[in-house]
């Protein structure tokens, strides 16, 4: 049977593009945490400067005219408190510059009144600056009095590779739950193909059966043309054994009409000629009639295997019946036909059915063994399996046509002198495969042929 | 000390004077290395040689250039000269921690300085490796059999109590001149408001004012003084004579001032900075120490009262012009009562 080509893997498709768009995620909320956290980060560094930049500008004081700033203490040390910074500042009053670093950049606001912050660099680091300003009356009037506080970002930047490896975490943690969950999702959405696909594959050669089982509804479709292509397939196979057996039955009748007067003509005929030629005129229709009987055996066969019975089979008393039926053609033949064993043993299936399959083989070996020869037919009954063998001392089978021989219309190629059909092998393997069983053919160690017919026993 | 009195003239002398003024130069080590460490400190040559000697030990082939600046000249040397030393070894903790904050310190981490208790090191950039209290220097034949103060509660009564005793013999810090006088000052003033009250009761006596630690405990020895107040413990204990007087950790609280040390950003050879800081600390702290200053002022035993001064930003607000002005400005009104 040709294999279908994959091309690609529903499930692996399924799979990537569950983890493609976990990754995504992922991703997205790494940033997220992390620019939120940022900028929690930056505000409570702005709050911590504005506060410190607040109780500078509330230490301002304007005795006699002239503006003194006491400078907190707690001011420049409430920056240094959690982790180690540079801070700077620097008090103006207007463009004046009273106290601190007079280079440090100033951070003004757009609009509005409130602290103002801005990120800069300043004596080789980077800083943050927030500005503060309140209006101070001196002896020149109403003047503006700015304080601004920086401070280096270390503690921040501590404070973010934190959150960095947090939402790192976040992130990795929430992608591997996804892998668990994508796992688990593409193998739970595959499950009713796998399943069908494995109904499919228990079933045996001509279970035809449409597939009754619920499936999702993205499979109804599918399922639905397999189901009808299955009953199409059922009726043109039906159409075409009903069709050979009609014609085998059809061709039967006038050939045994045919025959009769073949006979006749041929005792009543004296000259030699025409007699061999009449002889061999029934030998072909013999060869006819008994394909076209096969054909009508086979026929039947297959009707019985689609609608299998299972009755209790006694395999012994089958075959003694069977070896009895065969006897008057064995003996025409001058061939001993034995029982040279017989166990007792019961199966379940069609008798009909398995008596055809076995007088098939004793037929065969009749058939094939030369005159003269002995036929023996063995039932043994293991703990396993019944088995009958018929094994004859006739020529064998080629070993090169051992595989190939249980097929339609195969025969060997050492019978070319024997009326047959080649169906013989094959009714017989149908049957014990539809029963379970298997069919082995061999040669014996004398050269005869070993056909054994083996029955499960469960 | 007399370098801090020479570091007066210098300072004065600065003004005119473009370069900064060294007090003393000296050179360790093989003469003509390669690899030279260049140290500017306000430690005299004395106290510091015992560590430069076993860091030459450990470290041969190295030479070290060592020179001496009081703090005020050391900051010019630094930031207006651009001077190229490796290392500033300094006693003023404000003045070291302004260079670092202002840019002039490089960052230098280490398993030593990563061992270090959090106020011995600041930003990776200052590194302690000395505590030296402020002690009352008492003159213990002068005092007679008057109690011996232990707190500065203790000394305020007793001055109080005894104003014609003490009457021009209590002697403390001009913080107008002395960095060191100022910084002890401003720290007192954070740790409690005794100071203003002590510095008033003193200013009433006709306090002397001094410009060093050591002139006051010659001032102590000779009998000039029965009390100096604010004396650089390290000093007292580490002179000969320290049997002559005793020397008081005033229990109430404490100010240790802590010495330190800075790798500039300029350093022309950081790696054996960082491994003379290395050594440094390895000799300053842990158990196997053995620290410059004399181990005789055992800290341990008054630790509770320990004010350790923090090195940080909060030492830049006594920098700061307008607030610097207005606590002279206070402390001259307490001092200079008529």
């Amino acid at each position: 049977m040709r294999r279908a080509t994959a091309n690609g893997s529903l499930r692996r498709r399924l799979l990537l593009s569950l983890l493609a768009s976990s990754a995504v995620l992922a991703i997205v909320v790494y940033f997220v945490v992390q620019s939120v956290a940022r900028q929690v980060a930056q505000d409570s560094q702005d709050n911590v400067l504005t506060a410190s930049a607040l109780s500078i500008l509330d230490s301002a004081r304007l005795s006699s005219g002239e503006i003194t700033i006491d400078l907190p203490y707690s001011a420049l040390s409430m920056l240094d408190s959690i982790s180690d910074e540079r801070v700077f500042y620097a008090i103006r009053l207007e463009d004046t510059f009273l106290s601190g670093y007079a280079d440090l950049p100033q951070a003004v606001r757009s609009g509005g009144a409130g602290p103002a912050y801005v990120s800069t660099v300043f004596l080789g680091e980077e800083v943050r600056v927030a500005t503060v300003g309140r209006r101070v009356s001196t002896d020149t009037g109403q003047r503006y009095l700015h304080v601004s506080v920086a401070q280096t970002l270390s503690g921040q930047k501590q404070a973010l590779a934190r959150i960095s490896r947090t939402s790192m975490g976040i992130g990795a943690g929430f992608f591997l739950v996804s892998v668990l969950l994508a796992g688990i999702i593409s193998r739970s959405t595959i499950r009713p193909l796998d399943r069908l696909t494995a109904s499919m594959s228990r079933r045996g050669p001509r279970d035809l059966r449409p597939v009754a089982a619920p499936v999702p509804s993205e499979m109804v479709p599918l399922v639905t043309s397999l189901n009808s292509f299955m009953r199409r397939l059922h009726q043109s196979l039906r159409r075409s054994e009903d069709f050979i057996a009609e014609a085998a039955h059809r061709v039967r009748t006038p050939l045994a009409v045919v025959r009769t007067k073949a006979e006749v003509a041929e005792r009543k005929s004296t000259d030699p000629e025409t007699r061999k030629a009449l002889t061999e005129m029934i030998r072909a229709i013999d060869d006819s009639s008994r394909t076209a009987g096969q054909l009508l055996d086979h026929a039947m066969v297959t009707f019985r295997l689609d609608h299998l019975t299972r009755e209790e089979i006694a395999l012994h008393r089958l075959v003694e019946e069977s070896v009895e039926r065969t006897r008057p053609t064995s003996e025409l033949k001058d061939i001993t036909l034995d029982i040279a064993d017989l166990d007792t043993a019961t199966v379940k299936g069609d008798p009909i059915l398995v008596q055809n399959a076995l007088l098939n083989l004793l037929d065969n070996a009749v058939k094939y063994a030369p005159a003269g020869a002995d036929i023996k037919v063995a039932l043994n009954a293991g703990p396993q399996d019944a088995v009958i063998r018929v094994t004859d001392t006739g020529p064998g089978f080629l070993p090169s046509e051992l595989s190939a021989l249980p097929k339609r219309f195969t025969r060997g190629a050492n019978t070319q002198s024997i009326v047959g059909s080649g169906l013989g092998l094959t009714i017989a393997k149908e049957v014990i495969e539809a029963h379970g069983g298997t069919l082995k053919i061999a040669n014996t160690t004398g050269g005869g042929a070993c056909v054994s017919l083996l029955f499960p026993l469960s | 000390m007399r370098q801090f009195a020479l570091s007066i003239v210098l300072m004065l002398s600065a003004s005119w004077a473009s370069a900064f003024e060294a007090e003393n130069v000296a050179w360790f080590g093989p003469k003509d290395s390669e690899r030279v460490l260049r140290i500017i400190s306000t430690a005299d040559i004395a106290f510091f040689e015992p560590m430069i000697a076993s860091f030459l030990n450990a470290t041969p082939g190295v030479a070290i250039d060592y020179t001496v600046a009081s703090s005020t000249e050391l900051q010019k040397a630094i930031i207006e000269e651009r001077q190229s030393f490796d290392l500033v070894v300094s006693s003023a903790m404000d003045l070291q921690t302004k260079l670092a904050n202002d840019g002039w310190a490089r960052r230098y981490t280490s398993d030593a300085t990563s061992a270090l208790p959090s106020w011995a090191v600041w930003n990776d950039m200052l590194f302690a490796f000395t505590q030296e209290p402020a002690a009352i220097v008492v003159s213990k034949t002068g005092l007679g059999d008057l109690p011996i103060p232990q707190t500065r509660n203790d000394l305020i009564n007793l001055l109080r109590q005894h104003p014609d005793v003490f009457r021009g013999r209590t002697g403390t810090y001009d913080v107008r001149q002395s960095g060191l006088g100022y910084l002890f000052a401003t720290q007192d003033t954070r740790a409690s408001e005794i100071y203003w009250r002590l510095t008033e009761v003193m200013g009433g006596l006709d306090v002397q004012l001094f410009c060093c630690s050591s002139d006051m405990i010659d001032a102590v020895k000779s009998g000039e003084l029965l009390i100096a107040y604010n004396v650089l413990g390290s000093y007292a204990i580490n002179r000969p004579d320290h049997q002559d007087y005793a020397i008081i950790l005033p229990s109430d609280f404490t100010t240790v001032m802590l010495r330190t040390a800075l790798i500039t950003s300029t350093a022309q050879s950081p790696e054996l900075s960082g491994r003379f800081i290395d050594h440094l600390l390895a000799k300053s702290h842990g158990p196997n120490a053995a620290p410059l200053t004399s181990s005789e002022l055992d800290l341990g035993r008054v630790e509770p009262s320990l004010n350790r001064i923090k090195i940080g930003p909060g030492l830049l607000v006594f920098l700061d012009q307008l607030k610097k002005t207005t606590f002279l400005s206070e402390w001259e009104s307490a001092i200079f009562q008529n």
